[in-house]
């Protein structure tokens, strides 16, 4: 950093000064990252590594301890449950991802020019799921879904929509959808307050010489304000694509996976394998893949999203 | 834009309508919550359905209290208010060195803990557990503290706030003779309390909503959080949804109102957090 020469006096040794400068300044940064990297390194990296190695293993309760290679994985393949799984992760992706960044984004161009009052109160109905948290906006949807009581059946069998109350849960039809709903309102807080601050950034007079220039507002988006928001918008395609892909707990408290494995995502049948049937390294293994997966999904959004949109 | 607000298109009163029906469609969950807990067993399972309970009961709340739900209440504030102590304090300092200092290691340290916030970090879970039961930890507190304060999300927020301290302050205090504690408490804290304060929000919501990690490592009934505790309510007792609602309520009422409070530097927050540096 070189900070330490403008304290130097004339007439001392500067090498010898500043290696000592240098050599000091690392030892206090270390002490200064200690507290955080015994937490990290403890309880984040170990736990990423022993995911890693276990799943080289036969690691499951009761049985012996031993290594099989790549059998976790060839098992993985063949598992009529984990491909189901994996084919409703992405559905479940495929569907979330583009549909929250798109609604979140017209949300946020009708939205942050308006009155700050005004632009807080949206911001806030709309993080208004997240904050509420999962378990309580799951048993509500749980009790508005509800084939008997629920307020849906209601409404639609009172507007006439539908003539008998739906299963919306317990039907392999719907079951995903209504999840997938669900993740919806509660996915599309973030995306907003990010594009709110992102669109304020942007330069108003490249605005204002396109108006000038007789721009239609698509174009002054399309041409101004699009390629501008570009980084936010790969920020929040890769952190849609993480959350929708570790989806659970909503499975968990609405449908177990159920019916018929219709709604069982990877990351809850890795839960089921893991901490129902006790087949750790199984499930360690699928772990792996998943952060593969979405290791390579992240990728590829920085690829076609242009690499000059980051750092 | 002065012209373009004081006009009103046929495309702005339509926009401004979907946005009331989109309101009305995302508070409407917390209303259906709130208004639930008070209905007596009649009007939860009345058709067509109660809009507003015009004899609100408190029996839900009375019930929901011969669980132990201030336990459960206490479990989840300990556990956010301690795990938020902590990350803000240790990432602030890790932050603030990232940031500021230059030394042998620092590249690699950072792009380590960038490479471990792109992971999913539920895949860790299984791992995790077997850790804590290693220690002891399992079904504690910690077992669920410990994990959240290790997730680098702050030490990245953090060092984004501390690259605003301008270096001049740093080297002004070193020639005064004041020292590297003196520095950060002195100078560094003051200067990136509003990103301090965005992490404090941000670590004590996400704790108090993180499900999964509590799910896995608390078991005993005492050591339930409000979460949980619903949860294991809505398990129990899946159609007593008056008694679940009062529980969704507990939950979720106190969580709303820190947000509200303090959703100025929430706000700012993760607007900072996406800043790539």
């Amino acid at each position: 950093m070189g900070n330490g020469k403008s304290t130097l006096m004339a007439g001392q040794k500067p090498t010898v000064f500043n290696n000592a400068i240098v050599r000091q300044q690392t030892i206090s940064a270390y002490l200064f990252l200690l507290p955080a990297m015994v937490f990290f390194v403890g309880f984040v990296v170990i736990p990423m590594v022993m995911c890693l190695a276990t799943s080289f293993f036969n690691y499951s309760m009761g049985k012996p301890f031993e290594f099989i290679g790549l059998n976790n994985y060839l098992e993985m393949f063949k598992d009529q449950v984990f491909l189901k799984s994996l084919r409703n992760t992405f559905v479940l992706v495929a569907v979330a991802v583009p549909t929250v960044t798109a609604f979140s984004l017209w949300v946020s161009c009708a939205i942050y020019q308006m009155h700050a009052i005004k632009r807080s109160f949206f911001r806030c109905v709309f993080y208004l799921p997240v904050v509420t948290g999962t378990v309580a906006v799951a048993v509500v949807w749980k009790w508005m879904f509800n084939k008997y009581t629920g307020l849906l059946n209601y409404i639609l069998n009172a507007t006439g929509i539908l003539n008998e109350n739906v299963s919306w849960l317990g039907d392999a039809k719907t079951a995903l959808w209504c999840i997938i709903l669900i993740l919806f309102t509660t996915s599309i807080g973030q995306p907003i307050v990010l594009y709110v601050a992102a669109l304020g950034n942007v330069d108003p007079s490249l605005i204002d010489a396109g108006q000038v220039d007789g721009a239609t507002p698509f174009q002054v988006f399309w041409h101004i304000k699009w390629p501008q928001i570009m980084p936010t918008t790969l920020y929040i395609l890769v952190i849609t694509t993480i959350n929708s892909f570790q989806c659970y707990a909503l499975i968990q408290l609405l449908t177990s996976g159920g019916p018929d494995n219709s709604t069982s995502t990877i990351m809850y049948y890795i839960y089921y394998e893991a901490f129902k049937l006790y087949r750790y390294g199984y499930g360690n293994a699928m772990g792996v893949i998943l952060a593969i997966i979405i290791a390579l999904l992240s990728a590829l959004q920085f690829k076609v999203t242009g690499s000059g949109a980051t750092d | 834009m002065e012209t373009k607000k004081s006009l009103i298109t046929p495309g702005t009163v339509l926009t401004n309508i979907v946005l009331a029906l989109l309101s009305v469609f995302f508070i409407f969950p917390l209303y259906w919550i709130i208004t639930g807990s008070f209905k007596d067993p009649i009007a939860v399972n009345a058709s067509p359905p109660v809009w507003f309970p015009t004899e609100p009961t408190l029996d839900n709340y009375v019930r929901l209290l011969s669980n132990p739900a201030m336990k459960w209440l206490w479990n989840s504030v300990l556990l956010s208010v301690v795990a938020m102590a902590l990350t803000c304090l240790t990432a602030a300092m890790a932050g603030y060195v990232l940031a500021k200092k230059r030394f042998v290691g620092q590249k690699v340290i950072f792009s380590i803990m960038i490479c471990a916030m792109a992971l999913p970090k539920q895949v860790i879970l299984v791992p995790l557990l077997k850790e804590m039961s290693a220690l002891g930890l399992h079904d504690t507190l910690w077992g669920v503290i410990l994990p959240t304060v290790g997730w680098p999300f702050g030490i990245f927020l953090m060092k984004q706030f501390s690259e605003t301290i301008p270096t001049e302050m740093l080297e002004a205090a070193r020639i005064d003779g004041a020292g590297e504690t003196r520095t950060f408490v002195d100078i560094v804290l003051p200067m990136v309390k509003p990103g301090l304060g965005a992490l404090a929000i941000f670590t004590f919501i996400n704790s108090w909503n993180d499900y999964f990690l509590q799910l896995i490592m608390l078991n005993s009934s005492r050591n339930l959080t409000i979460s949980l505790g619903i949860a294991k309510l809505q398990a129990e007792m899946s159609n007593d949804f008056g008694l679940i609602m009062a529980g969704a309520a507990l939950a979720a009422i106190p969580i709303i109102t820190v947000f509200l409070m303090f959703q100025k530097y929430f706000t700012q927050g993760i607007a900072m957090g996406a800043v790539k540096g």
